[in-house]
């Protein structure tokens, strides 16, 4: 059998980059730069990605994104503006049975990106956190986009005492694998607690994650147990419903 | 445990939701119906297939929720307002395709009726295409024999809350917000006014009785119908604006600011609508003053579906945020002229300001920002007219979802916004209104305590640039003005 094939490697990198732009759009300069390639390289890949349509520019010599054809055939790209729309009865939902702060994040770089934000239904001072970053480990929501997802490079700082890392960490994962949600408890602050599910678009594929977050008292029988089962099932219900929404499921 | 199930009847599509006693949302069926555009300017429904569709997402809904009609304790309805359809009393055939509220072709029959002001002080609105008197005085002119088998009572007519409340019961009511939207009703005494009628040449044997918004009107499938209110007004309802002041904005196709204004009608001198925002059974009516504005989220869909720049309408925010600001671009989205509060059915869309400069995210910029200055007008109109200026702004509806139009909406108003924990404030509405006839809430009051905020923003523009905006805004819309010639069509 053949080995890698090096033009394919490179084309899969340039849509990479493009896709972690969002709507922001590259120039032949920025990408031959970000790739370390050579720019009549880059140039020939665009080509040839334009002429399939995965990728699209607007005007001759102008920047490049990524084309209709790849949304059709499907990437795990979902914009995150969309997910939140398509999202938003179910959370609103969530958090009034709940009675707690919803999140909506998906993974941007080695963060959690939070795109979506509900206020805790008591009428309090809140203020909306929507385009923070969260750190990945020692989030329910990270948790489960990760466990889902890939495995980002570097260092995972310590918050707490109860911060995951390395071997525990990656147990952990395997049990959200295997459960289908995720949870913090001291994690990310002493106190706090987190309950997050996957949410899949119509192939399966995880692209977001829905969860609650709040103090252990109220999402704990006790401060060192797991939450409380039915506020597990509240999250786990609106993530179906999502999921149902972005056509994840048939039922 | 029991739910209460809202329709809503809408402009393209059909919905049923199944909301539980704290107001949460338990499943959504959702169906769209065909637009069926005969001519420019025409534009119909098939009532047949709508109640067809009711039918099935009624259906659909409690089926997702595991649900039967034994669950559910009362059907509300909500509903486009002014579409318009007659059908026959015996077999109950629509006559005619219905004609749509955004249908102009009654455009002749409004300036044959005078003076843009004539019917203000008694039913609230101004002449306009808009209305359902002028278009079932067009099909009574224009349906071969119609005329004369009205005024044998064989046909009936209806906005769509009647069309489906008389197939769901077999009864032939409307509800007085509907009623308000006619033109044929008298806001002081909520019944048909006879001038009105008279004026606009309509047989009263084919109208049906008003009733109020909140009571049992008949059963279905063993289940009390037991609400209709205008989509608009069941947002306010829904947003549970029961105090006069309180007020909402809506953000769908167009936007529709509404303000309570208590049991007394306001006539407005600043280009609003006064119209009956509820009545819960014998309680007296609460009025509304009204801001409507044509092309909000339309001018996503078009930026979406005619330019091109973005394949959903949520991308316009991720394209927007690629840039800083609109570049000084100001786009006014007069698409079928200007309502509210200019009314100039002679006004078409302008972008101004256009340089080299301007990029696409520059263009979807300016496309959201439509909507926050048009809103602006529409508050400040508000203001004038009832002498105390806004102090919050409670939004809903799907645009809510637009993180940055709801802060630069907070901007331009300078006042904080406010979106509650149920953006689906129009099917919540009709849900409450139908939950308080049959007792399965028990006032306003435990209604009020169901309101939560979900989200809200605060204004953080700086003054100078608030008035520079504004100003430019205000320039650009009178360069859509005077825009249409008589030899236009």
């Amino acid at each position: 059998m053949p080995g890698p094939i090096q033009s394919i490697q490179r084309a899969a990198e340039v849509l990479k980059l493009l896709a972690h732009g969002g709507a922001h759009q590259l120039s032949v300069g920025e990408i031959s730069r970000a790739l370390d390639l050579a720019k009549p390289t880059v140039h020939g890949i665009l080509r040839t990605l334009q002429e399939v349509g995965f990728v699209e520019q607007d005007v001759e010599g102008g920047k490049y994104r990524l084309g209709a054809a790849l949304f059709q055939i499907g990437t795990s790209y979902l914009d995150g503006n969309e997910l939140r729309a398509k999202a938003l009865n179910w959370s609103d939902t969530l958090a009034m049975r709940a009675r707690e702060a919803v999140r909506i994040g998906v993974m941007h770089g080695k963060h959690v990106l939070v795109v979506h934000h509900v206020f805790r239904p008591d009428n309090s001072r809140q203020t909306v956190d929507t385009g923070a970053l969260l750190p990945w480990h020692a989030t329910a929501l990270g948790k489960v986009l990760v466990a889902f997802g890939e495995w980002p490079d570097g260092e995972l700082q310590r918050y707490t005492r109860h911060t995951l890392t390395g071997l525990d960490l990656s147990t952990a994962l395997d049990d959200v694998r295997e459960r289908d949600w995720a949870y913090d408890l001291h994690e990310l602050v002493e106190g706090e607690a987190s309950i997050a599910a996957p949410i899949r678009d119509r192939r399966g594929v995880v692209v977001g994650a829905v969860g609650i977050s709040g103090p252990v008292e109220r999402l704990c029988e006790s401060p060192d147990q797991p939450p409380r089962l039915e506020l597990v099932s509240y999250v786990r219900e609106a993530a179906r419903s999502v999921s149902r929404e972005l056509g994840g499921l048939s039922w | 445990m029991s739910y209460i199930a809202a329709i809503d009847q809408g402009t393209t599509s059909s919905r049923c939701i199944v909301f539980d006693q704290s107001g949460g949302i338990v499943s959504v069926a959702q169906r769209e119906h065909r637009q069926i555009f005969p001519r420019p300017g025409w534009v119909e429904h098939d009532a047949t297939e709508i109640w067809t569709n009711v039918q099935a997402v009624v259906r659909d809904a409690l089926a997702q929720a595991s649900l039967t009609h034994a669950d559910i304790a009362a059907f509300g309805i909500t509903n486009q307002r002014e579409t318009t359809v007659v059908w026959d009393r015996e077999t109950g055939e629509p006559v005619h395709n219905a004609i749509v509220w955004q249908d102009t072709r009654t455009d002749a029959v409004i300036k044959q009726l005078g003076d843009q002001d004539r019917f203000r002080e008694r039913s609230g609105l101004p002449l306009a295409t808009y209305f359902s008197g002028p278009k079932v005085r067009w099909l009574l002119d224009n349906v071969e024999g119609l005329r004369e088998r009205a005024g044998r009572g064989e046909v009936l007519f209806g906005t769509m809350d009647t069309w489906l409340i008389w197939n769901l019961t077999g009864r032939h009511v409307t509800d007085v917000t509907n009623a308000s939207r006619t033109m044929l009703m008298n806001l002081e005494t909520l019944d048909w006014d006879p001038e009105l009628v008279s004026a606009m040449d309509v047989p009263l044997a084919m109208l049906p009785q008003i009733r109020s918004s909140s009571e049992v009107y008949g059963s279905y499938e063993g289940v009390p119908v037991a609400s209709a209110l205008g989509d608009q007004q069941a947002a306010l309802f829904g947003q549970t604006c029961f105090a006069p002041g309180e007020g909402k904005c809506t953000y769908g196709t167009g936007a529709f600011l509404l303000i309570n204004t208590g049991d007394q009608p306001v006539r407005s001198r600043n280009g609003l609508l006064t119209t009956v925002g509820y009545k819960i059974g014998d309680e007296p009516a609460a009025y509304a003053l009204e801001g409507a504005i044509a092309v909000t989220g339309a001018l996503v869909q078009w930026f979406r579906d005619k330019v091109g720049l973005i394949s959903s309408a949520a991308e316009i925010e991720t394209l927007a945020r690629t840039v800083d600001d609109n570049g000084g671009a100001y786009f006014v989205p007069a698409f079928s002229g200007l309502f509210a509060p200019h009314w100039r059915s002679d006004a078409r869309g302008v972008i101004a300001g256009l340089t080299g400069y301007i990029s696409r995210g520059h263009l979807a910029r300016a496309v959201l920002e439509a909507s926050a200055w048009q809103t602006r007008e529409v508050v400040d109109a508000m203001n004038a007219d009832s002498g105390v200026d806004l102090t919050t702004l409670r939004v809903d509806g799907g645009m809510t979802a637009n993180n940055l139009l709801m802060q630069f909406l907070a901007d331009v108003l300078d006042v904080p916004v406010v979106r509650p924990i149920v953006a689906e404030t129009t099917c919540l509405g009709a849900a409450y209104a139908a939950g308080l006839a049959v007792g399965y809430w028990p006032d306003t009051a435990a209604l009020k305590a169901n309101w939560h905020k979900a989200a809200e923003w605060e204004p953080s523009m700086e003054p100078a640039a608030r008035d520079k905006g504004y100003r430019k805004w205000k320039k650009a819309v009178e360069r859509t003005v005077g825009w249409m010639d008589e030899d236009d069509d």
